[in-house]
């Protein structure tokens, strides 16, 4: 009895805050544990993008674990990109309107949580890269912000009194670095289960099963309730998601979005990319720009046509309209197939491929402007021509990469093992570092800032970019003095 | 063993053990039990309904031994109704497993899977340093530690918190614990820098210095081959030392007291308060450390789902009964001395005399009687704890819950 009437307590007050919410100022601080889940309207497109931009976000910061960079390296990494996708600014910063923002924020880790929350894999992934943006985010934040934000809640921890300190002086000596600091810290007791890393590293002094915190480590505490709350709210999702799976608008979005985690998200690639480079692209042109610019799965479909002189029509498909955005005309389109089929009659070509080619540019049946194909959808394709890195065998994949990219064996060897823990964009990420190493560019960096591949037009241009970048240099360098 | 199952095997003891309350609950009905039956066959998700059930099964399937798992979602044997994904392990004892074979390096009596009363004294000292640091340090007081069977022991953790710990937090606890590292050859690494040991360390180390000069240097005399003494000399860290002490132990074979000796003077021959004496000082704790500290089997520890023999069980190789043990009288314990399932129904024949009518608790009359009561001793404090707890927290929700429960308590009075 007494728990239903609890309950009911619990149901009243929320929707007094439900009402509340539109009044107040909803949030209050940078930081969040996100407790409260976004009880507002939402149109389908604000559902989508800020999920989008978020996960841009969470995959790379996947990606720096599985690159092994350190945490500074994150850090800069993810403040970055922070920073292009989802900002979020203090509150004493003018002229942003933070509301939004942090609406945005709110927003996209809801949405996300229901795309997440599905399975344990999933749900282990995206705590874990949750609560990596929670701690750079509490590590970047203004400290006087990040006192308000931390008396805003009730972590339960218990002040350390003078007596208690004095008597297990000895003891909390032994953790302590500096034996001068000590009379000024401040020490706060909690379950020694609620601070597992700093007991694993036997860092805190434990007595009873309570562990004491210094207040340097006080962040262990916070980031382990992030965690925790995290964990336990994805289950409880989890569990009503069944209803939810009714709703068609948002499971394709949701289906979509829980893939995005094996390959990142990519931007759109539906516009050429000719203006960039300033001039566009021949047929004659596509064999030596494959040589020098082509990712390696683009790479493959140019030489099985070459070799074999066909291709499948999904090879067709992807392929072509990789071309297309990369900044071939229609007509230099159908020039450039019709010289690579160089065994069928005129005849044949117009009526099989000429139609679908000019299909693809929108000139044919609904007249849409298709994108080029992003990784995701190359990767989870059934694989005939899809991605080298996931659909190869790894002798085929060895080979491959010494014949096309000519690796040396030990950069051949870091590729393999990215290869074998399923990394696959990493993997290609990393060979476009060691082939654009002359260029300048180093390990980590990615495409720029340290931005993995996620599309094949996006390693493209990338590489276009720096060939004209150093192409102008060195026309610098002759001109000048 | 049929007839060991039958008569001998304290069901009920195991099961209020389990359940920590007189009637089935859910830490029961829900709990893996896994067999072995002979051919290494496993039979794993067994689960049961109550005391009866659990012996009938026993009891036909006449397991080699049988192991306990952790509590599930739901009861392990409807599993496969489970929707998928829900069914997963929420609850389990924290165990800790230390085996003998893990001091090879540092003991010269046995080796592998031989165990001697001479070489009990690692085990009883790694019993004496976990059951205080985790009383100590933890807070938990429902510890059951149980011989192994053959040269090991199992401590099996009951209290409420240590019951739900997740996998991560056994796993930080499990690196709390555990100091000497898996590769030999690697020296300790326990302090921040050149400072003092912790204070979880520093109050084993009081008791393992005396450990270390009765096992280490005279018992197990480790130091006196060339081998051991080799080892020895690669735990130092300062270079003048190790040449000293390899001249001075190159002529002739002196016992491992006397070349501790020598090391220590060798220590004394740095300044007081000088950085090389600290450091020499810190090495012959790590030392100390590293020769007589606990080492623990890490994978027993670390996640919730692993299986662990259950108390009482027949070891099948040498025919002893697991048996709990008094962690305070843990240095008198005799291995050689536990009865064995042979010994223990011969015990049981003679007792029969001439009626040869079974009884259902037979282990009364033989010599496994002590550790039953042992076992029956711990529940008791376990189940008083619980049955507080819950009047405390609410006696509304206890009462309708189980009634029973509250009905024998009165009962009792």
């Amino acid at each position: 009895m007494f728990k239903i009437e609890a309950r009911s307590t619990v149901f009243e007050s929320s929707d007094k805050i439900q009402v509340e919410l539109h009044k107040d100022v909803k949030h209050p601080h940078r930081l969040s544990f996100y407790d409260k889940p976004p009880l507002y309207d939402v149109s389908i497109e604000e559902f989508e993008t800020s999920a989008l931009n978020r996960l841009r976000i969470l995959a790379e910061i996947e990606s720096s674990a599985a690159r092994n960079r350190t945490w500074e390296e994150t850090k800069t990494v993810t403040t970055t990109q922070c920073e292009k996708y989802l900002p979020l600014k203090s509150s004493s910063a003018l002229g942003v309107d933070r509301e939004s923002q942090r609406r945005a924020d709110h927003l996209g880790h809801f949405v996300l949580r229901l795309a997440f929350c599905r399975s344990e894999e999933l749900r282990r992934r995206f705590v874990k890269a949750e609560t990596t943006l929670f701690k750079i985010r509490y590590e970047t934040d203004d400290s006087t912000e990040r006192e308000l934000f931390l008396s805003s809640r009730d972590f339960n921890w218990i002040a350390v009194d003078k007596v208690e300190k004095e008597k297990y002086k000895q003891g909390l000596l032994s953790y302590h670095s500096r034996v001068d600091s000590f009379e000024a810290e401040r020490y706060y007791k909690v379950r020694w289960t609620r601070v597992p890393d700093l007991v694993d590293k036997r860092k805190i002094f434990l007595k009873g099963g309570w562990a004491y915190v210094p207040s340097r480590e006080q962040s262990s505490i916070v980031y382990q309730e992030f965690e925790t709350h995290l964990e336990r709210d994805l289950l409880a999702t989890a569990r009503y998601m069944p209803r939810l799976d009714e709703d068609t608008r948002l499971k394709g979005i949701l289906d979509n979005l829980s893939q995005g985690f094996l390959a990142g998200v990519s931007s759109e690639w539906s516009s050429t990319s000719t203006d960039l480079n300033g001039q566009s692209i021949t047929a004659d042109m596509v064999d030596d720009l494959a040589a020098k610019h082509f990712p390696m799965c683009m790479r493959n479909s140019h030489q099985k046509l070459r070799a074999d002189h066909r291709l499948n029509h999904f090879g067709r498909l992807q392929y072509g309209l990789f071309l297309k955005v990369l900044g071939l005309s229609v007509e230099e389109a159908i020039r450039f197939w019709r010289t690579s089929f160089d065994r069928i009659t005129d005849d044949t070509f117009n009526k099989m491929y000429k139609y679908n080619i000019r299909h693809s540019y929108g000139l044919e049946g609904k007249r849409a402007n298709y994108p080029a194909h992003s990784c995701q959808q190359i990767l989870t394709s059934g694989g005939d021509p899809g991605c080298p890195f996931r659909h190869f065998s790894a002798e085929n994949l060895r080979s491959a990469l010494v014949s096309m990219y000519g690796l040396k064996s030990e950069d051949l060897n870091e590729v393999m093992s990215t290869v074998k823990a399923n990394h696959f964009h990493v993997a290609c990420t990393r060979v476009f570092e060691i082939k654009h190493a002359s260029s300048g560019v180093k390990k980590g960096d990615g495409t720029g800032g340290g931005e993995s591949v996620t599309h094949p037009n996006q390693y493209a241009a990338k590489s276009m970019e720096l060939a004209k970048a150093q192409e102008e240099k060195a026309a610098a360098m002759v001109v000048g003095p | 063993m049929l007839a060991f199952y039958r008569r001998l095997y304290p069901f009920k003891p195991i099961f209020h053990w389990l359940n920590h309350a007189p009637t089935p609950e859910d830490l029961f009905t829900k709990r893996e039990v896994a067999f072995n039956l002979p051919g290494d066959v496993m039979i794993r998700y067994q689960s049961f309904a109550d005391v009866d059930e659990f012996k009938r099964q026993v009891c036909k399937l006449n397991p080699t031994r049988f192991e306990i798992g952790p509590v599930y979602t739901s009861r392990p044997r409807d599993r496969k109704t489970a929707r998928a994904g829900s069914f997963n392990p929420i609850a389990r004892e924290l165990v800790f497993d230390i085996d003998m074979t893990d001091y090879d390096p540092v003991r010269t009596c046995c080796s592998s899977a031989d165990i001697c009363k001479r070489c009990w004294a690692f085990i009883a000292a790694a019993v004496r340093v976990l059951d205080t640091a985790i009383r100590d340090q933890f807070g938990y007081e429902h510890l059951l530690w149980v011989y192994s069977g053959r040269r090991g022991i199992h401590l099996w953790i009951s209290d409420q918190e240590a019951m739900r710990l997740t996998d991560e937090q056994r796993k930080a606890i499990v690196n709390w614990l555990n100091v000497v590292p898996k590769d030999e050859s690697k020296r300790l690494n326990v302090r921040f820098g050149s400072r003092a040991l912790p204070a979880s360390l520093k109050a084993a180390l009081d008791h393992l210095a005396m450990v270390f000069t009765e096992l280490i240097l005279l018992d197990q005399n480790c130091f006196e081959s060339e081998k051991g003494s080799a080892a020895l000399l690669r735990l130092i860290p300062d270079t003048r030392v190790v040449d000293a002490l390899e001249t001075q132990w190159a002529s002739g074979l002196s016992s491992s007291e006397v070349k501790w000796k020598d090391f220590q003077t060798q220590i004394k021959s740095y300044k007081k308060d000088s950085s090389q004496r600290a450091q020499l000082i810190a090495a012959m704790e790590d030392i100390i450390l590293q020769y007589t500290y606990p080492r623990l089997d890490e994978n027993v520890s670390k996640k919730r789902n692993h299986l662990l023999k259950a108390p009482f069980c027949v070891h099948p190789k040498t025919g002893r009964i697991c048996v709990p043990v008094d962690p305070a009288h843990i240095d008198e314990f005799d291995p050689e001395a536990v009865p064995t399932v042979t010994q223990l129904l011969g015990e049981l024949d003679a007792a029969d005399g001439a009626d040869g009518v079974e009884h259902h608790s037979d282990w009364e009359r033989t010599s496994l009687r002590p550790y039953v009561e042992m076992l029956e001793k711990h529940n008791q404090r376990m189940m008083d704890e619980v049955r507080r707890e819950r009047r405390g927290t609410g006696t509304f929700l206890s009462a309708s819950r189980s009634p029973q429960l509250n009905h024998s308590a009165d009962m009792s009075w």
